[in-house]
């Protein structure tokens, strides 16, 4: 590819920047992920100091930086807080657009979950909503266990 | 050496910012905003005794990213450079804060980059754990987007209160030669323009953009006398938490803290009434109407009003982005700089024709990380 500027042929290159990489979930992450798998429950962690519930699970408190022990378990279902309707095109979600993006505070957690929303016109998502966790029936332990969520 | 007190910005240079600079490699942009900033402020590169470069790997396509431009930055060899990977108001931050360690005089501060080159719905979706995030299809849109939704359900904001931020900025870029988009807008337009990903809409989005920049700050104590002289009064930085569902997004808690910082040193107390002009991170509409929150210009839930009584237009109270903001032109990780630039520009009255008149005290503030996660504020002043 090259453009001209003035007498100069300017060129470009093309990358071939392609680095695999392998994330460790943790110890934390891991039971929370396995528990969407096997029980199709969804688990937060509670710190000691301050109480604030966190889904997905924390080791230390964002908060107060205590470390966290406590697992409780949280309803599969909670109120959208926002959302929005994606209109463009990304390979990096599944399906073609309008797709739905919402914040969720599941019933018994202090924290937002970001997930994704449908089962619902998109011109009929409200925020304050009440919505529910759609489990896939194959799951690998991985956060789109939860295939989305959609209102009740 | 004591404090801010004891620190002055010099010297200021920028690119014009474009959609994309085919002609230029990342080192012709940033020298080209170095040698701007030397001969504004009248220096050569052996009066810099320390510079900190500023990009992000991910936007270069490269790793150690800052460090590739040194030839460019005239780092030479042997001299003291070191990089910051975030925006530019906080390599800022950082090259004071050599000064007030005691072991720098003339620090050089550069930033770069290139929108252009690469795909930002796959760069920004890197900003997110991979674990819970990135698989949802986050990115700095659709975040956005949460975010202008949950502000506008929390306080009551409608959608014509951030495309009046379009509007105003827009038009005021008109009169800035660096600025991308010269274009006017009327609110009709932002309303009707092409939706995104809803409640945000394509003229409520900064472009894509190239663009480098660069200040010189000073701890010399023969700079306060400089003909450039910007006294830096106060600067406040802070971070919130990085899981978007872990705070409220709807609030700009940590700009409001490091607000306060900075406002503490500058001894600022009513910043509506003691601020002069403000260039803040309007990276979308909305945000603009956050920040004036965060920033103390009004309450919280009170940036729609602000800018329906016409506050922050230029011939307002305390005109906010003159210079047209990022969303007339949004190198990232420069965005920043470029306000503490044109915050000293205003000071110096050296704006041209987007400059307010009678400047004393001018407030930039840069951003770093999705909605706004972490803050740097600088009030500058005579």
């Amino acid at each position: 590819m090259a453009q001209k500027q003035q007498d100069q042929e300017l060129l470009q290159y093309e990358s071939r920047i392609k680095v695999p990489y392998t994330w460790s979930v943790g110890e934390v992450g891991s039971r929370f992920l396995m528990e969407l798998k096997e029980n199709r429950k969804i688990w937060a962690t509670r710190c000691p100091s301050c109480d604030m519930v966190f889904v997905p699970p924390k080791k230390t408190c964002t908060y107060c930086f205590s470390d966290i022990h406590e697992w409780v378990e949280v309803k599969d279902e909670g109120v959208l807080q926002t959302f929005t309707v994606v209109r463009y095109e990304t390979p990096l979600i599944p399906g073609k657009p309008p797709y739905i993006i919402g914040i969720i505070m599941l019933d018994g957690a202090d924290t937002g979950l970001v997930h994704l929303i449908a089962g619902v016109p998109h011109d009929k998502v409200k925020v304050g909503m009440r919505v529910k966790a759609v489990f896939e029936e194959k799951r690998k332990g991985h956060i789109l266990d939860i295939n989305h969520f959609k209102p009740i | 050496m004591n404090g801010v007190e004891d620190i002055t910005i010099i010297g200021v240079g920028q690119t014009a910012i474009e959609r994309e600079k085919p002609a230029d490699t990342f080192a012709d942009m940033a020298y080209e905003a170095v040698t701007k900033a030397l001969d504004d402020a009248g220096m050569s590169i052996d009066d810099i005794d320390n510079i900190v470069t500023t990009s992000n790997d991910f936007w270069d396509g490269r790793t150690i990213s800052s460090m590739a431009v040194n030839d460019a930055v005239g780092a030479g060899l042997g001299k003291n450079i070191t990089t910051v990977e975030g925006d530019g108001t906080f390599s800022a931050f950082y090259g004071m804060c050599r000064i007030l360690s005691g072991s720098y005089k003339n620090s050089l501060i550069v930033t770069h980059v290139k929108g252009s080159i690469s795909d930002n719905i796959h760069i920004t979706n890197g900003i997110f754990d991979p674990i819970y995030m990135r698989p949802i299809g986050l990115d700095s849109l659709n975040t956005a987007a949460l975010q202008m939704r949950r502000y506008m359900a929390k306080y009551g904001i409608s959608e014509e209160q951030c495309a009046k931020v379009s509007v105003k900025n827009h038009a005021n870029a008109l009169k800035n030669p660096y600025a991308q988009i010269k274009k006017t807008f009327t609110l009709e337009d932002v309303m009707d323009s092409r939706l995104i990903a809803d409640p945000l809409k394509l003229l409520d989005c900064s472009p894509i953009s190239d663009g480098a920049a660069a200040v010189i700050i000073s701890g010399e104590e023969s700079a306060k006398k400089h003909k450039n002289a910007v006294k830096v009064r106060g600067v406040g930085y802070c971070a919130d938490a990085y899981f978007l569902g872990d705070r409220d997004l709807a609030d700009a808690n940590a700009l409001d803290m490091a607000a306060s910082r900075a406002y503490e040193s500058a001894e600022i107390v009513d910043p509506l009434s003691e601020i002069d002009v403000a260039e803040v991170y309007d990276a979308f509409s909305y945000m603009e109407l956050m920040w004036y929150e965060g920033l103390g210009f009004c309450a919280p839930g009170g940036g729609g009003k602000l800018i329906d009584r016409g506050v922050t237009e230029m011939d307002g109270k305390l005109p906010v982005n003159p210079s047209g903001g990022l969303l007339s032109g949004h190198p990232v990780i420069t965005g920043g700089l470029i306000r503490l630039i044109e915050a000293c520009l205003q000071v110096r009255g050296d704006a041209g024709d987007h400059q307010v008149k009678g400047v004393k005290t001018a407030l930039a503030h840069g951003v770093n990380g999705a909605c706004g996660q972490s803050h740097c504020v600088w009030i500058v002043g005579r």
